[in-house]
């Protein structure tokens, strides 16, 4: 089983996946997509309680009765649902990078 | 006895324990018991993080607190989703990918040092404890309401058929019955959401014009600050809420269930669409128990406001859609307090036992036989306490779940998967911290606290303000694993950490 092999590998091994382009390429391009999006969507929630908590801007009416607060609080809603839709489309592309590290790495050994 | 409510709850624990025998006949192995064999699907494992996720405290507690206070009600249905990003790009596809069965398991995968092990274990059993005596308080006190049954008649009902589908059906049957009670929230909370949306015409607008005059607080309801008055309370329960979903360690076991990181990932997606949309309808639910119940009627069943939600099917839809809600929170309580007693005893067996004690080498056999006497165990210690517990208000201890969870949990858990320095010493300071101080605060804080008799458990004066630990015990536990791995000699192990970064993120040697 080819997938066996893959899995006996040794602390040598390792670091020569490690070093590999192909692996540091998917590293750095993971890095390049989570840091910002997970500091995007900290800043996005936390703004809701440090607005409601220290200003009443958000108590202004958007339509009717609705205040602003309530359409930012929904906007946590389609936040959330959005950025896990790109979180999903992007993962298929790393794991398209991720398969060919492993298709690297048996070639190799 | 309101018969069609008892006949609904009859019904839930009949399919509930038909469910546990077919699944007993599968935990033939300890990775069947602990983690159903790691067969569930994405969809499947999807509905079963809702189902273990969406309690009592998010269907009842949620709904009555935006029925009670509107808007501050509603931070909590915020939180608790956002925390699936936190989940989702941080946490899922590496644990899967470095763990077997518990938390624990991976941690273990960069230091194989056994006293991590066992305090990981430690505070995996101390969460999962200090969440269960609130769902059996809770659950106590809501079929004492529902069916007039007394309170420890109740809690023992709850209490036995946990330990039944646990020690019978194992993951299997928690699995099960945690996606039965998703679906079967999301149609009673559908229902009910509908029916109100009609009674406000269909119209978003409408409904905020009838809500700002339909309770006593006028339209502050609508607004900010009703409940939340202090900033650094507000923003410490909101942090604790985001941070601590990613380190409970009932929800962390739900992705060993999963063959890999890919279907980790979809199961995360699903849950997010469906704990979304149901959090989304807590609104109506809230909205439609303050307008169409009525302040004082749900303050008067329950002062917290834990019945809005049957009151308001009741109000809707006379007594069979109030049998039929009741049955619903019935099933939502059963399935969480499952998972956290397989959770529990999981960490017991395989951590304590298995790992430590035995060093590995414990049988299929004895792993699962240790398995079922070690969830006897967990629910016999829950039991004992929720019933000591009657008297007091215990619904913080929710909370401080969330709170040891984020504080203790979640620094081991990014530094071990990201921070190449990292080592033992960083990890248990940042456990011990996260969770002395987490513990420490609440013990000391309003919630246990107060100068009036009979509103917290002791009375006196809190040495610490506010209600919620978060906001220090969050960063201390961050900063102790930080300077106890800078200020010990050990050297940083490049060549494991190496290891866990190829493993965690590629998925190979995924068992």
């Amino acid at each position: 089983m080819e997938a066996k092999k893959i899995n006996d590998l040794s602390e040598s091994d390792y670091t020569s996946i490690v070093q590999s382009s192909s692996f540091q390429k998917l590293l750095s391009e993971k890095k390049k997509f989570i840091i910002p999006f997970t500091i995007f969507f900290f800043c996005f929630y936390f703004a809701l309680p440090i607005l409601t908590s220290y200003s009443t801007i958000l108590n202004h009416k958007f339509v009717g009765n609705i205040s602003w607060a309530w359409v930012f609080a929904f906007l946590q809603f389609v936040m959330t649902w959005a950025l896990c839709m790109i979180y999903y489309k992007k993962a298929g592309k790393f794991d398209d990078m991720t398969k060919q590290v492993i298709e690297e790495r048996r070639n190799n050994g | 006895m309101n018969t069609p409510a008892f006949l609904m709850f009859l019904a839930i624990v009949f399919v509930t324990l038909i469910i546990t025998y077919f699944a007993s006949k599968k935990n033939k192995n300890a990775s069947e018991f602990y983690t159903a064999g790691g067969g569930l699907t994405g969809w499947q494992n999807g509905l079963a993080i809702a189902g273990d996720y969406m309690s009592a405290a998010s269907f009842l507690g949620i709904a009555g607190a935006v029925a009670l206070t509107g808007f501050d009600g509603f931070f909590y249905s915020i939180g608790f989703l956002v925390a699936y990003l936190v989940v989702l790009y941080l946490v899922a596809e590496p644990l899967r990918n470095l763990g077997k069965y518990t938390f624990a398991d991976m941690i273990a995968a960069r230091f194989n040092a056994k006293k991590i092990r066992g305090f990981a274990a430690m505070n995996t059993m101390a969460i999962s404890i200090f969440y269960m005596i609130a769902q059996l308080v809770g659950a106590g006190a809501l079929i004492k309401l529902l069916l007039g049954l007394e309170y420890t008649t109740s809690v023992l009902i709850v209490g036995v058929l946990m330990t039944v589908y646990v020690i019978f059906g194992g993951m299997h049957a928690t699995s099960w019955v945690q996606i039965i009670k998703a679906i079967l929230l999301m149609a009673g909370t559908l229902v009910i959401s509908i029916i109100v949306f009609a009674k406000f015409n269909f119209s978003i607008t409408d409904m905020f014009a009838q809500m700002k005059t339909a309770t006593p607080l006028k339209e502050a309801f609508l607004n900010p600050g009703v409940k939340y008055k202090d900033g650094l309370d507000t923003l410490s329960l909101n942090m604790g809420l985001v941070l601590g979903t990613a380190g409970l360690p009932h929800i962390l076991v739900r992705f060993f269930t999963v063959k890999d990181a890919k279907t980790a990932r979809s199961s995360v997606v699903y849950a997010t669409w469906i704990i979304g949309i149901f959090y989304v309808m807590t609104i109506f639910l809230g909205f439609g128990a303050a307008a169409f119940v009525g302040n004082a009627k749900i303050v008067a069943a329950n002062p917290a406001g834990n019945m809005a939600a049957p009151l308001l099917a009741e109000a809707l839809g006379g007594n069979m859609l109030f049998a039929f809600v009741s049955a619903v929170a019935f099933a939502t309580i059963l399935a969480v307090v499952a998972g956290l007693v397989l959770t529990a005893a999981t960490a017991f067996s395989h951590d304590f036992y298995n790992e430590i004690l035995r060093k590995g080498k414990a049988t299929e056999k004895q792993q699962v036989r240790m398995a079922r006497w070690a969830s006897i165990g967990v629910s016999v210690i829950s039991i004992i306490l929720a019933l000591g517990a009657q008297t007091l208000n215990v619904a913080f201890l929710v909370s401080v779940a969330f709170a040891v969870a984020a504080s203790a949990n979640l620094p081991v858990i990014l530094y071990t998967i990201y921070w190449k320095r990292f080592n033992t010493t960083g990890a248990i300071w940042a456990m011990a911290v996260g969770l002395v101080t987490a513990i420490g605060l609440v013990i000391i804080s309003p919630n246990v606290f107060s100068p009036e008799a009979g509103k917290a458990i002791f009375v006196g004066e809190p040495l610490f303000p506010l209600t919620q630990p978060g906001i220090i015990s969050i960063p201390l536990g961050f900063i102790a694993g930080y300077l106890g791995t800078i200020f010990s000699r050990q050297k940083a192990d490049v060549k494991k950490f190496e290891e866990v970064l190829v493993k965690s993120n590629t998925g190979i040697g995924i068992r």
